[in-house]
């Protein structure tokens, strides 16, 4: 569909140029200011170009309090997130890809539909059954929501991997002399080891970045996920002079590796769905 | 989650391995359990107590140890006759309509264009794309906000450049419907690139040589567009658009945070802070459940078109 008329195609980039640059403009901007002396900021004419080369935003945000913490604590709920969810999905994927049984419909049915739910159509309830277990504010707490609010996403994303690897090649392997667990070890894990690394990587996106159920379960300072503590640093402030070097810079902080993993798998996303959409 | 993202479709190309291990019925059901558990334990418990009591008297009273009372259909008719909740609804439905229109509208514009144009250029709005896509929602409201800074913020700076405007000191987020517009905005602007991106993966699957066949027996651009483009298009097309209105009617951090930078108070509710308030706010918790159990009625209805065509793709 490109035009022949070399005119038209040059007045295509340009408008294709112009909006990258306005669409890309915010996320340019979070890093600019991130780098401005506050008195550069203050200013009532804002300094487009790139980088006032000062990283004292950077260095008062590292140090401030709470930081160090919600940094920990992030660390420490994706982690356990993430292991529990990979295993428990991937056990769960191989049942339902690999067997036909009693039961595996109803399954099916629950990891979709659980999928759709928005956060708003349980918070209530997740708060309570958590409140009531003496859990808000703890690890272990947002921990067992996480995992059950991931769990269906990762495994029906496996299912898919475990499903493209022919489980011909593991009775093959079975008839010269495997086992057929050291079939599945040898065989089909190795092949599934890029579906697991990009289920993983989408489970860490979400758990990472979550906002909802956390800004509920989350409320004492010293249990903050990075997200809650980016939340209040950019709030604390809002009646007084806001820092605004120093929130772009937290801002930036917590983007920028998400944004490194995020390029990493995007591919898969798009592909995925509109592979199956335009072929169902 | 607010990420959710459509499950991949790889398995649709590869037909499911057919069941052959019929020796050891067992080992699904091993293999299942934690999974259950999870479900069960992290959904299917708090749904249950919701559906429970809903049904039920839980208020402040209730909270200091009174038992709660079983009162039927009380709380969902005290809601549906509250003029309060329909204004909520109304709100968020509207919300909804017009972020879901406007992200699809401009997405599918976008691909169309991303086809016209040379490559290189279709790279750099590309990546410009997907960096917006990536920021993390707590990330893109902080930004924003800088971005409409009353003082400061560039987006009034540029404004006042037009002769004659003077936007500086202007506040974006004290009247409701500026308030509403600019959350509109944000989530389309972080909702685009997964619709452009998506469609023009679609619009790569449309045969040149079908359109130059087209082309040459007098179809124009847009009888193309319209007769051949669109019908390949219309199951992706369908499935955004539902994943948009599901995804704009489950905006509680976008409001909660945006209402956090300096405009509380009920007029700047949509249905997540008017639970989340109602609930943990009032601890009118039976409310909060009846109200909570009325969206999710709503999303499954709206959703269930998507839920078949998944099922489908894991019968295949």
């Amino acid at each position: 569909m490109i035009s022949k008329n070399p005119a038209l195609r040059t007045l295509g980039a340009i408008v294709a140029v112009v909006l990258a640059v306005a669409w890309a403009f915010p996320v340019y901007w979070m890093i600019n200011s991130s780098f401005q002396s506050p008195r550069t900021i203050a200013n009532l004419t804002p300094t487009f170009s790139p980088f006032g080369g000062t990283t004292a935003n950077y260095e008062a945000v590292v140090s401030s309090s709470g930081f160090g913490g919600a940094l920990r604590m992030s660390l420490v709920v994706t982690g356990i997130a993430l292991v529990v969810c990979i295993i428990v999905a991937f056990l769960g994927a191989l049942a339902i890809s690999r067997f036909r049984f009693r039961g595996r419909k109803g399954l099916v049915l629950a990891i979709i539909l659980v999928q759709m739910l928005p956060a708003e159509a349980m918070f209530i309830a997740q708060y309570k059954m958590i409140a009531g277990l003496g859990l808000l504010n703890t690890v272990g707490g947002i921990s067992i929501i996480y995992v059950a609010a991931v769990v269906p996403f990762t495994m029906w994303m496996l299912r898919g991997f475990v499903a493209g690897i022919p489980a011909d090649l593991e009775e093959a392997a079975q008839i010269d002399g495997c086992s057929r667990f050291g079939a599945f070890m040898r065989v089909t894990f190795p092949l599934l080891a890029p579906g697991l690394v990009a289920s993983g990587v989408f489970a860490f996106l979400q758990v990472w970045n979550e906002f909802a159920l956390a800004s509920i379960m989350l409320t004492s300072s010293d249990s903050q996920t990075l997200p809650l503590w980016l939340r209040n640093f950019s709030q604390s402030s809002a009646f007084g002079q806001i820092e605004w070097g120093q929130v772009m810079a937290a801002s930036t902080l917590v983007a920028v590796p998400v944004i490194i993993f995020f390029l990493i798998v995007q591919g898969r996303m798009t592909k995925g769905m509109v592979g199956g959409a335009v072929k169902g | 989650m607010n990420t959710t993202v459509p499950a991949p479709a790889d398995a649709a190309r590869v037909p499911d391995a057919p069941a052959r291990r019929r020796r050891r019925p067992t080992l699904p059901y091993w293999l299942s359990i934690p999974a259950v558990i999870v479900l069960l334990v992290g959904m299917g418990y708090p749904l249950v107590w919701q559906i429970w009591n809903s049904f039920r008297e839980y208020g402040l009273a209730q909270q200091f140890g009174q038992d709660p009372e079983f009162i039927g259909l009380d709380n969902y008719i005290q809601l549906l006759s509250d003029s309060g909740f329909w204004l909520v609804l109304g709100k968020s439905v509207a919300f909804m309509a017009v972020t879901a229109v406007a992200t699809m509208a401009i997405g599918i514009g976008l691909a169309i264009f991303m086809k016209m144009i040379p490559d290189w250029s279709r790279i750099i709005l590309q990546v410009a794309l997907l960096l917006a896509w990536a920021m993390p929602i707590v990330a893109q409201l902080t930004v924003w906000n800088w971005l409409i800074n009353a003082r400061n913020g560039v987006i009034n700076h540029v404004l006042s450049m037009i002769p004659g405007v003077d936007m500086i000191g202007h506040n974006w987020l004290v009247n409701p419907l500026s308030f509403f517009a600019v959350a509109s905005i944000i989530i389309t602007w972080a909702s685009v690139p997964f619709v452009t991106l998506s469609v023009y993966a679609g619009l790569t699957q449309v045969s040149e040589e079908v359109l130059e066949a087209a082309g040459l027996d007098g179809a124009n651009r847009w009888q193309q567009l319209r007769q051949i483009i669109l019908p390949i298009l219309r199951p992706v097309l369908v499935i955004l658009l539902l994943l948009q209105m599901i995804w704009d009617l489950r905006v509680y951090a976008q409001i909660e945070l945006l209402q956090g930078f300096g405009a509380r108070g009920s007029k700047y509710d949509l249905l997540g802070t008017y639970i989340y308030s109602l609930g943990v706010g009032q601890g009118k918790f039976g409310l909060a459940a009846a109200a909570a159990m009325i969206v999710m009625l709503f999303t499954i209805a709206l959703s269930w078109f998507y839920v078949r065509e998944l099922l489908k793709e894991d019968k295949s």
